[in-house]
């Protein structure tokens, strides 16, 4: 069986499964064996998925409105050197 | 990663990102401007996780759409555009980090406790689903507050991973690190949030012991 250590270093590929189908099995025996580990893994993966779940805010009205400001300065700075 | 489209408005078309880029370099503005309001949110967020400030966030956004703009031309079509734009935006925050502070706490390269053990002291299960516990408000401040307690080798490889969903060739190219450096790195930041979540999310009283 695979010590904690090596399971440990394992489980982000485990988790992002790009492991090849013999290591995942040594793994999964594992965690089947060792409740630790079991839990290391189960709130790991919850870790990764709560953040994935987390959508992206709008960006802040004053914010944006600066963005658009600079950019259409420079916008027509870009075109004013083309036409000219 | 599938882009999500944007009807235009024009007869109902709808324009990938290469499309818009090759309107955007004829001239095309408008073009442009769809180009960020699709990815403005991400790259705002993006440059608060890395900077940890709303102020450098905003330069950072600004910097960010106006260099992209400049530099359309030199856009390679074989990347995506949303990848380039996020190699654009790191280097930009990891500039904003590394002005605001003059220590070496900054480097990208090497995290002075590299390849110590990420402890591990909660081994607790999770209270039901942190989605259902906690309003959308608080679930975020918690995880923000959880994020910027990494150190920023850590979390900018976990936030191009695990927030905006690089891969690991996508985050190793835009971090300019080796993709063992990229893995390595994600093991840790997770695990380390993982630990300080653990400690908010983990049923009261109980540890692993009581599912035995
Ligand atoms: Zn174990």
């Amino acid at each position: 069986m695979l010590t904690c250590k090596e399971f440990l270093q394992e489980l982000s590929d485990y988790l992002d499964e790009t492991i090849d189908a013999e290591l995942r099995k040594k793994l999964e025996s594992h965690i089947t064996e060792c409740p630790n580990c079991w839990v290391i893994c189960d709130t790991s993966k919850k870790t990764i998925q709560v953040y994935k779940g987390m959508e992206p805010q709008n960006v802040p009205k004053d914010v944006q409105d600066r963005l658009m400001l600079a950019l259409q300065k420079k916008m027509a700075a870009k075109c004013g050197k083309v036409k000219a | 990663m599938a882009d999500f489209v944007m009807e235009t408005g024009e007869g109902g078309n709808v324009f990938d990102d290469t499309a818009l880029v090759n309107l955007a370099r004829g001239g095309d503005a408008n073009a442009f401007g769809h180009l960020v309001s699709r990815y403005e949110r991400k790259i705002y967020r993006l440059a608060r996780h890395i900077t940890d400030s709303e102020s450098d966030a905003e330069d950072v956004l600004q910097e960010t759409f106006l260099k992209a703009y400049e530099h359309l031309d030199g856009f390679q079509g074989n990347s995506k555009f949303y990848t380039w734009l996020v190699r654009i935006a790191v280097n930009e925050s990891l500039m904003k980090l590394r002005k605001r502070r003059s220590d070496r706490t900054v480097s990208l390269d090497e995290p002075s406790d590299n390849g110590e053990e990420p402890m591990m002291r909660e081994v607790a299960v999770w209270e039901g689903s942190p989605e259902e516990q906690y309003s959308n408000e608080e679930l975020r401040g918690i995880l923000e507050k959880a994020i910027q307690g990494l150190k920023p080798a850590f979390r900018t490889v976990f936030v191009l991973r695990d927030v905006e969903e690089l891969s690991t060739e996508e985050t190793a190219t835009a971090l300019d690190l080796s993709i063992p450096a990229v893995k390595s790195r994600l093991l840790r930041a997770r695990l380390e949030l993982r630990e300080r979540l653990t400690r908010i999310f983990k049923q009261k009283g109980e540890d692993v012991l009581a599912y035995l």
